[in-house]
């Protein structure tokens, strides 16, 4: 019986000495349990629930959830936007498919609100510091010949280019980027490289590695997706211009391309909790369809509708993380533990399609029925799957934290960014000049008398010959700044920035562990030093030395050190921390497709052994 | 810091710094902080005969001063021509015009138009090739193209001379830029600086030799070569089995190709494991035997009592080794030498690795194509080269570590395959070759005395670039030192900064290290007194060429993972020229800033204690302490 698990593991086991009945037992067990279609309720988080008391006080602290209209508030506050919060959709009245709170721009008026269920409502993303911000919308299918859609959604555009210099550009998604069919397809390739259960046959793979990693496809629509990001911050950060995107559903790669601009323009949602916020307000308040993506239920009728989006999202972001390690605070680690845990039937982020979906199953469930909803825990309360110390891996100890004066420092940091990159200064308030604005009205009446909106364009970014080189010079004139860890970050794109997410991937590949070697080896390396810096930081404070914010930024960070500096370096591999070896061996893999006469030349025997060196997974710590 | 003027043209990679540093492509001008500290330096005399008497071989502070069009010239470095509006074709940023100088060393370009000022710098010994490309243009612009051996190539155009008698600066450049084929010195013998320490004493082969424990019981070390009789491309000192007299290896070198007979390399410090370099056996069509050679080869594995077998590695592919029959040579049958068992390693010829080099160029070079990078990268086959080369050295590595069996590794002659495995093999071996000056040993003993043909392979100031005896071996080399520094982040005491200055060395021609082709021509040519070697100049600033994650791991075996899936293409040297993919700040900087840290708080630390000492005693013994001063300095550095 072998087992391809969702985490790309592979498990392989024997019942050639159970008895027929039992392996039959544990088969059908096993299929009933994650093969077969079933309702929602029969998932293992609601029979969890029940019989776990779990105290609500402690998430609230952390990750904002966006659930309330204070969440929401806040946000806009934090980033100085100046749009509408609708709290009307509390108990889901004008529409389940919106969220519960949301924003839009501030030109909407209540009637609007409720057309076509919410589709073609631009929704507020992010303000950037200029004023201008990030919409996203469902696009409205265009198929009746009336007017009625395409007036609304020119009074939507009217709506979103009022929020900052009358100006908007829209970007449909659904024409520049890979269908969710698609993204499924290629993902599906890829993995297949991963689900490797013997030897030969993974050293006879690796002949064909590179062509195998173009065909599949996924690092390029990695790549499109952080393309597309990177052509949305152009417009927010040297154009000024509002920005809404729109896709069919807009909850799939809207969802992907915003969160990932936001990453990228805003140094707080690289932060753990700040990006554990990110993905509440854009993925799980932003209504993205986690179960039928994920498709928890295994049926049948759904199984088009399953694809990888979040999973494609994450992959975007670890690229980011490789090319600027120190800008982020959480580590690799956390990204794949968190890929995992989409899997995992437990928590409430993961499970639902929207709010109202949430809602509903959660109150239908709850034991004490018209009393409180059922109470789920969510990912982001990582002490349910892992320990103290565990968690402290999912912290980057290279993090460059800011310093502390934080907030002066933002004020003077960011109109010099401003001029560096020569922007109309435009800043919060403009006085609209008048002759400026006409004509600007003017243009966009003549443009919205296009037929075909989606392709209603100020930026020439349609054609993608000239979008990768506009993308070109902006990455170029950005790469010459010096770089700032809390600034704007851009991702290079050229073809070996790109790589594939190697903890990932190939952390259940016992071939592949390089032991005593691997990124795990400079970790704990630099974990050491944290603790050697913050162990003189003590005795400093022991003879009474007062320390100045100077040096408090080690401190946080030095936890890691405790969970490795236990181990020898040299006794972890690459696939640290999710796989230890426990009956250490020093063999190296020796790659068996080179030559047929290795095989005679009595390395079958060395192969044959290798088998037993892989000690069992065990998870974390 | 940096090094000296004419070389940071070509170390454009620094690890510290994001921005482009002053090479080809960058500018003059890019603010570092860590050169504004040098700019407080008083900046030395610029003109060519004072240089000379300057000891001073900081080299930023050419950089500094961009204001002139001629660079900074090294001790006995000359202008040999100049020309204005020359027009530099840049693949990236466009048509740069600017004044080209040439000296007996370098190409200087600078373009005064652009601000910052651009500049090119490039040792004339990295160049391959010069060839003028069609006859002039319309405008009246010749233009010539320089292939160079370190993966570009750049193009210039100027107007045509008026004055044909003149010689245009591309001819004085073609001169300067193949002295060999010229009868002119290469410049390293001209070249004059005098650095702390003395390069070419790095090695000692005695010395080397002792800290593996030989000789001992069963290795002795022998002088049969040290007029080069015995064999030409060896060096002078070689160690060998105690019960064969020098009477018989000079049997033995007769069987084995350019009489380059097994001799020891390494030997495992417990299990008295070696790792045996040779040349092929001449064993030719019908099969010939040498009992002699059979029983050397015996004698090495009855010296290692730990294992009654012996692996005798032959790099090539079997069926090479089986066409090398027909010249004269062949691989050693299993039934002449019991107890032995033959390998073959699958790795192609000089031919086959410089044909993918090629290849790669032209995917990396100038730009990186949009769509299917992978498969292009993989149709070079350069990582499957590298793959191979590193697949051959774990096995001998794992042979000798785990199975404490004796290894013979050769291929054709023993000097291109053959040390490319025992050197990296050795390299997972022991950790000593991990460090900077144990790898210029490693360098030093199995490239250099050992008599890979640098001069044929790199073709030093010769014209002749379709030389079929030039390959990237060496290179080759590097990139799998390279792989394994990727894998094992904090087992090498050296930085990807320090790989790269050797391979941009290995080309400038201004040190003595890699030229000639063996240590008699070494010794012939009097290179340790005429020239300086390289590794005067990374000793004397080991800071810059220093990993600051290195942990002395010296007693542990690496045995780096060998799939395509770890294999990766060296960006930082391959991509260089490219300025879209320089690298953004490594996590080193980041690093180094904790280690300053630690050192910093160390000090403050240690003061505290002292104070604290001295407070203590001095309450004890009454003796005068100064409680006031104990304070202060801590709270002014606060």
């Amino acid at each position: 019986m072998i087992i391809h698990c969702k985490d790309l593991r592979v498990f392989q086991f024997s019942l050639s000495f159970s008895k027929e009945e039992d392996a039959k037992k544990i088969f059908q067990g096993i299929v009933h349990h994650c093969l077969e279609p079933k309702s929602l309720r029969c998932l293992f988080a609601f029979s969890y629930c029940e019989n776990t008391s779990y105290p609500e006080v402690q998430r609230k602290k952390q990750t904002v959830m966006f659930d309330s209209v204070e969440d929401w508030i806040q946000d806009m506050k934090r980033t100085k936007g100046n749009c509408r919060v609708v709290s009307e959709n509390s108990n889901f009245e004008l529409s389940p498919k919106l969220p519960q709170f949301f924003i839009v721009p501030s030109n909407v008026s209540d009637e609007d609100l409720t057309k076509y269920q919410g589709k073609g409502l631009p929704m507020w993303c992010w303000s950037h510091h200029s004023g201008c911000a990030l919409f996203k919308t469902a696009s409205i299918p265009l198929v009746q010949e009336d007017n009625v859609p395409q007036t609304y959604m020119e009074k939507m555009l009217t709506a979103v280019a009022h929020n900052h210099l009358y100006s908007v550009k829209t970007e449909d998604l659904s024409d520049t980027l890979p269908a969710v069919q698609d993204i499924l397809l290629s993902y599906n390739k890829f993995k297949q490289f991963f689900l490797i259960d013997n030897t030969t046959e993974f050293w006879m793979s690796d002949m064909k590695w590179f062509s195998s990693l173009d065909n599949c496809g996924w690092l390029d629509i990695i790549r499109q997706c952080l393309q597309k990001a990177v052509e949305v911050v152009e417009c927010l950060e040297k154009e000024n211009t509002n920005v809404l995107i729109m896709e069919e559903g807009g909850s799939d790669l809207c969802c992907v391309v915003s969160s990932l601009v936001q990453l990228m323009l805003d140094p707080y949602y690289r932060t753990l909790l700040g990006f554990q916020s990110l993905v509440q307000k854009e993925w799980v308040a932003g209504g993205h369809a986690f179960l039928d993506r994920s498709n928890h239920l295994h049926l049948k009728d759904k199984a088009e509708s399953q694809s990888p989006v979040f999973l494609l999202f994450l992959e975007c972001v670890w690229q980011l993380q490789q090319q600027h390690g120190p800008a982020f605070q959480f580590s690799e680690t956390y990204l794949t533990v968190l890929s995992d845990s989409v899997h995992v039937p437990v928590f409430t982020t993961f499970l639902f399609n929207n709010d109202s979906h949430r809602d509903n199953i959660l109150r239908a469930e709850s034991p004490h029925t018209q009393r409180s909803p059922l109470n789920c825990p969510t990912v982001w309360d990582w002490s349910v799957q892992f320990d103290c110390k565990a968690q402290d891996l999912f912290t980057n100890p290279l993090y460059s934290e800011k310093p502390k004066q934080d907030t002066s420092v933002r004020k003077s940091y960011r109109p010099k960014h401003l001029r560096q990159l020569s922007l109309p200064s435009s800043a919060f308030k403009t006085p609209p000049k008048k002759g400026f604005f006409k004509d600007e009205a003017d243009n966009l009446k003549k443009i919205l008398g296009v037929k075909r909106l989606s392709r209603w364009m100020l930026s020439p970014s349609s054609e993608s010959p000239q979008t990768s080189s506009s993308v070109r010079e902006f990455y170029e004139a950005w790469q010459t700044k010096p770089l700032d860890y809390h600034g704007l970050l851009l991702p290079c794109l050229d073809g070996p920035s790109i790589r594939v997410w190697m903890q990932r991937y190939l952390r259940w590949i016992h071939d592949v562990q390089i032991l005593g070697g691997g990124p795990v080896a400079m970790l704990s390396k630099v974990s050491e030093i944290l603790g050697e810096v913050q162990e003189l930081q003590r005795q400093l404070d022991r003879h009474g030395c007062t320390l100045t914010s100077n040096h408090k930024g080690a401190r946080p960070r030095a936890k890691t050190a405790s969970v490795i500096a236990a181990r020898s370096s040299v006794r972890l591999s690459s696939s640290f921390p999710f796989v230890t070896s426990r009956n250490w061996l020093f063999k190296p893999a020796i790659p068996t497709s080179l030559l047929q006469s290795l095989m005679v030349t009595g390395m079958a025997g060395n192969l044959a052994d290798r088998e037993d060196d892989g000690g069992g997974p065990e998870s974390l710590v | 810091m940096e090094n000296t003027g004419s070389i940071d043209s070509l170390g454009s990679k620094r690890s510290s710094s994001r921005q482009p540093s002053v090479d080809s492509l960058s500018s003059t001008s890019t603010s570092r902080s860590d050169w504004s500290t040098h700019a407080a330096k008083p900046t030395f005399a610029m003109s060519s005969d004072n240089v000379s008497i300057s000891t001073e071989f900081s080299p930023e502070l050419r950089v500094l001063r961009d204001s002139k069009e001629e660079p900074q010239l090294l001790p006995k470095e000359s202008v040999q021509d100049m020309a204005k509006d020359v027009t530099y074709i840049c693949p990236y940023i466009g048509a740069l015009r600017g004044t080209l100088t040439v000296t007996n060393y370098r190409l200087f370009f600078k373009c005064m138009d652009r601000e910052p000022a651009f500049v090119l710098d490039l040792p004339l010994g990295v160049v391959s090739r010069v060839e003028k490309i069609g006859g002039a243009s319309s405008r009246g612009e010749v233009s010539y193209g320089l292939v160079c051996k370190d993966i570009r190539n750049l193009r210039f155009a100027h107007k045509q001379m008026e004055d044909s008698l003149r010689k245009s600066i591309f001819e004085i450049l073609m001169k300067f830029a193949f002295p060999v084929s010229n009868g002119l010195t290469i410049f390293a013998f001209e070249y004059g600086q005098v650095y702390p320490e003395n390069g070419w004493k790095v090695y000692d082969a005695q010395v080397e030799y002792k800290r593996q424990g030989l000789p001992n019981e069963s290795w002795r070390i022998t002088k049969v070569n040290d007029h080069y009789e015995l064999c030409d491309t060896y060096p002078s000192t070689l160690v060998v089995p105690v019960n064969i007299p020098d009477e018989e290896l000079k049997r033995v070198a007769a069987f084995r190709a350019k009489g380059r007979i097994p001799v020891l390399s390494w030997i495992h410090p417990e299990s008295q494991a070696t790792v045996i370099r040779c040349s092929q056996p001449m064993v030719g069509v019908n099969g010939k035997r040498s009992k002699d050679d059979e029983k050397y080869l015996q004698t090495i594995m009855d010296a290692n009592a730990q294992s009654h077998k012996l692996f005798i590695f032959d790099a090539r592919p079997s069926v090479n080794a089986a066409a090398n029959k027909m010249k004269g040579g062949g691989y050693e049958s299993e039934d002449a030498y019991q107890n032995a068992e033959l390998v073959f390693l699958d790795i192609h010829n000089i031919h086959v690795m410089r044909e993918s080099l090629r290849k790669l160029k032209e995917v990396v070079y100038p730009n990186i194509k949009e769509s299917h990078w992978f498969s292009n990268l993989e149709s070079t086959h350069w990582l499957e080269h590298i793959k191979l080369i590193l697949a051959g050295a774990l096995r001998i590595a794992d042979k000798v570590e785990s199975g404490k069996t004796s290894v013979v590794v050769h291929c054709s002659d023993g000097w291109d395959r053959t040390v490319q495995l025992t050197s990296l093999a050795m390299l997972m071996l022991d950790g000593h070759y991990r460090t900077i000056r144990g790898f210029q040993v490693l360098l030093e003993k199995e490239w250099l005395s050992f008599g890979h043909r640098f001069q044929l392979r790199i073709g030093h100031g010769d014209k002749n670039h379709t030389d079929a005896d030039r390959s990237p071996v060496f290179l080759q080399f590097i990139d799998c030192v390279w792989q394994m520094t990727r894998q094992f982040l904090a087992a090498f005491e050296f930085n990807e900064y320090f790989l790269i200055t050797i391979l941009d060395h290995l080309y400038s021609c201004l040190f003595g290290t890699f030229m000639c082709n063996s240590e008699q021509q070494r010794v012939k040519e009097e290179l340790p007194k005429k020239t300086v070697s390289l590794w005067a100049y990374i000793n004397s600033q080991p800071e810059e060429f220093t990993n600051p994650l290195y942990v002395n791991y010296s007693n542990h075996v690496l045995f780096p993972v060998v799939s395509m899936r770890h294999l990766e293409l060296w960006v930082g040297y391959y991509i260089r020229w490219n300025p879209r993919m320089r690298p953004q700040e490594p996590v080193h900087q980041r690093y180094k800033e904790l280690l300053a840290k630690r050192a910093e708080l160390q000090k403050r630390v240690e003061e505290l204690q002292r104070e604290v000492n001295n407070r203590s005693a001095s309450s004890s013994s009454e003796r005068a302490g100064s409680p006031t001063r104990s304070i202060t300095p801590v709270q002014t550095f606060v």
